[in-house]
């Protein structure tokens, strides 16, 4: 089971809640920190790391004895990555999607496919839970195949869970695509509120069952579960601001270690999301 | 003409209640949403939109099944697994690279342009304000993000207005440096945490990398004074320029949800005077009175 923590608004608490959720369950949880230009996941759970693996995406490299400069692969990039000159060809690396069209179309066969490092991943282990985490390299800006490349690890035997990046575009579709559930972590505020709505937009665009943990509540209005009463969406787990909590966090702790009766609270919010997959499945 | 990004790496720091904060100060400024995604400075600024402007973001490829003749050569050459098996394109997956366009032997694949999102030009109580929502799912965030800092400098000109205030995106990918390029200076916004380090280390490298000069301030950093001290020690350490710290002020979130600034909720309180030091060392910084280096914008 996939399970994708995500939010639209930044520092609504799905770190929080996606590593609390783990350590509370445990044993055959894959914790998979998709948030690959900010990874926090691990500064909180400390894993032992055993292996670092590079991302590596193909960029064109010409041949130019081969090459005839017909611009045929000028044209087809729709990124602006080659530019073909009388007597060169400059490659833009940063701009290329690596979608291949240049070796695809070139007649002369003087396109070659070069590697390029957009980050790494790391796999590590911590208290049975199987770590995976993404990081981009600074100044690259190819985050989906980083996604990607850590979500080719997914344990269908295992609970899946991701934490996703904020916002509403490409990276956070790539971490919440073909998940079983999205938990969606809001604050009650205005701005945690427009952004739940955003998000839950997306969610239904992917057609994935949802349900919200709302963190602060107290330091806000009760907007946010008006709005998910009239949406239909279960309110799993309430967490109140605490400025101890928020203090726990500050320092890097997790809130299930420092005060344990929240062991409990994760793992009851655990079975709420169990059974609404298995309701979702059983409609089917 | 200056632009300031506020930005933070780490999303939630307080970046939009700080720059909408600080256009309760600024002077002869525009303002600029660079967070296309998830933008929230309207929430509190309430703008009257003059202008709506699509924008058209790429390009999205579709199958004209009475052309198609099921030959499979779109699914060979779609490195990125958008084709079904019905002979479909799943818009979410089409990175929209066109290749399958161009190299269907039957033309059966056609590839309208997609609107994307949209972008305003709007009025303020402090000013013009440029802009945008993206569309839900889509890309190409980079480019919007650009599109509306060209259109900010462009309202600043026509103005005569000599400071841009730009509300950027969390992260460092492709919409960050979309919204730090040419910039004059970007101020991140930290949170004393763990996470609020690591994040502006690595906002702070992104800078460097395109030799835009980095100033910090500290939101919240009552939560945790050591590592608040902890921040700075690493901004001095990175040639980050240290302006200010701003303790943790409910305030803030009461001032939000009265769509005010927190100089308008609560002008004596003392989070608003620290915002306004904060402001004030920004302004006066010699690296915010130093012109950018120029950076080819290539998002």
């Amino acid at each position: 089971m996939i399970i994708s923590v995500a939010s639209g608004k930044g520092g609504t608490g799905k770190t929080t809640v996606s590593t609390n959720l783990a350590l509370s369950i445990g044993q055959g949880v894959q914790l998979f920190d998709c948030d690959v230009e900010e990874p926090n996941a691990h500064l909180f759970l400390h894993p032992s790391i055993h292996k670092i693996e590079p991302v590596i995406a193909p960029v064109p490299k010409i041949d130019l004895e081969k090459c005839s400069f017909c611009k045929k692969c000028m044209d087809i990039c729709r990124f602006g990555a080659l530019a073909v000159l009388k007597k060169n060809v400059l490659v833009f690396e940063n701009l290329c999607h690596s979608c291949g069209g240049c070796f695809e179309i070139c007649p002369e066969h003087a396109v070659l496919e070069k590697e390029r490092s957009l980050g790494d991943i790391e796999h590590g282990t911590v208290n049975g839970i199987s770590f995976i985490d993404g990081r981009l390299a600074i100044g690259q800006v190819m985050v989906p195949p980083i996604i990607k490349k850590i979500r080719s690890y997914t344990d269908p035997n295992m609970i899946t869970l991701i934490d996703a990046p904020p916002g509403t575009s490409c990276p956070v579709i790539a971490a919440m695509n073909k998940a079983d559930f999205i938990l969606l972590v809001t604050e009650p505020t205005p701005f945690g509120l427009h952004d739940l709505k955003l998000a839950v937009e997306t969610v239904k665009i992917l057609g994935i069952p949802c349900g919200l943990v709302i963190n602060r509540v107290g330091i806000g209005n009760d907007a946010v579960n008006q709005y998910a009463k009239k949406e239909n969406i279960p309110v799993l787990m309430e967490i109140p601001f605490d400025k101890k909590i928020a203090q726990i966090y500050s320092r890097g702790e997790m809130i299930v270690d420092k005060i344990p009766e929240y062991k409990d609270k994760f793992l009851d919010l655990f079975k709420k999301i169990v059974a609404l997959v298995e309701k979702k499945e059983g409609s089917k | 003409m200056r632009e300031l990004v506020i930005l933070s790496g780490k999303g939630g720091t307080g970046k939009t209640s700080i720059t909408a904060a600080f256009a309760s100060l600024a002077k002869n400024m525009v303002l600029c949403d660079a967070d296309v995604d998830a933008a929230d400075l309207h929430l509190i600024l309430n703008p009257d939109f003059k202008e709506t402007m699509e924008f058209k973001g790429g390009h999205e490829a579709v199958i004209n099944p009475d052309l198609c003749t099921q030959c499979g050569r779109c699914m060979e050459v779609c490195r990125f697994g958008a084709v079904r098996d019905s002979f479909e394109i799943d818009p979410i997956d089409c990175e929209g690279c066109g290749v399958c366009v161009d190299l269907c032997p039957e033309h059966a694949i056609d590839f309208p342009q997609t609107v994307s999102g949209q972008w305003y030009i709007s009025d303020t109580r402090f000013g013009p304000m440029v802009h945008a929502r993206l569309g839900i799912a889509q890309e190409n965030s980079g480019k919007l993000v650009s599109l509306i800092r060209t259109e900010a400098k462009k309202l600043a000109a026509k103005n005569n207005l000599d400071l841009i205030l730009t509300d950027g995106p969390p992260g460092i990918g492709c919409p960050v440096i979309a919204s730090m390029g040419q910039a004059t200076a970007i101020l991140i916004v930290a949170e004393p945490t763990v996470s609020g380090l690591h994040d502006m280390e690595r906002v702070g490298r992104l800078s460097k990398h395109f030799n835009i000069p980095a100033m910090v301030c500290i939101n919240k950093y009552d939560l945790n004074p050591d590592q608040a001290q902890k921040i700075e020690d690493l901004a001095q350490k990175a040639d980050i320029a240290v302006t200010g710290r701003i303790n943790f002020d409910p305030a803030f979130t009461e001032a939000m949800i009265q769509t005010k600034t927190i100089f308008e909720y609560n002008p004596g309180s003392q989070a608003a005077k620290e915002v306004r030091q904060i402001w004030d060392r920004v302004l006066s910084l010699p690296v915010f009175n130093t012109p950018a280096t120029p950076i080819l914008n290539h998002l």
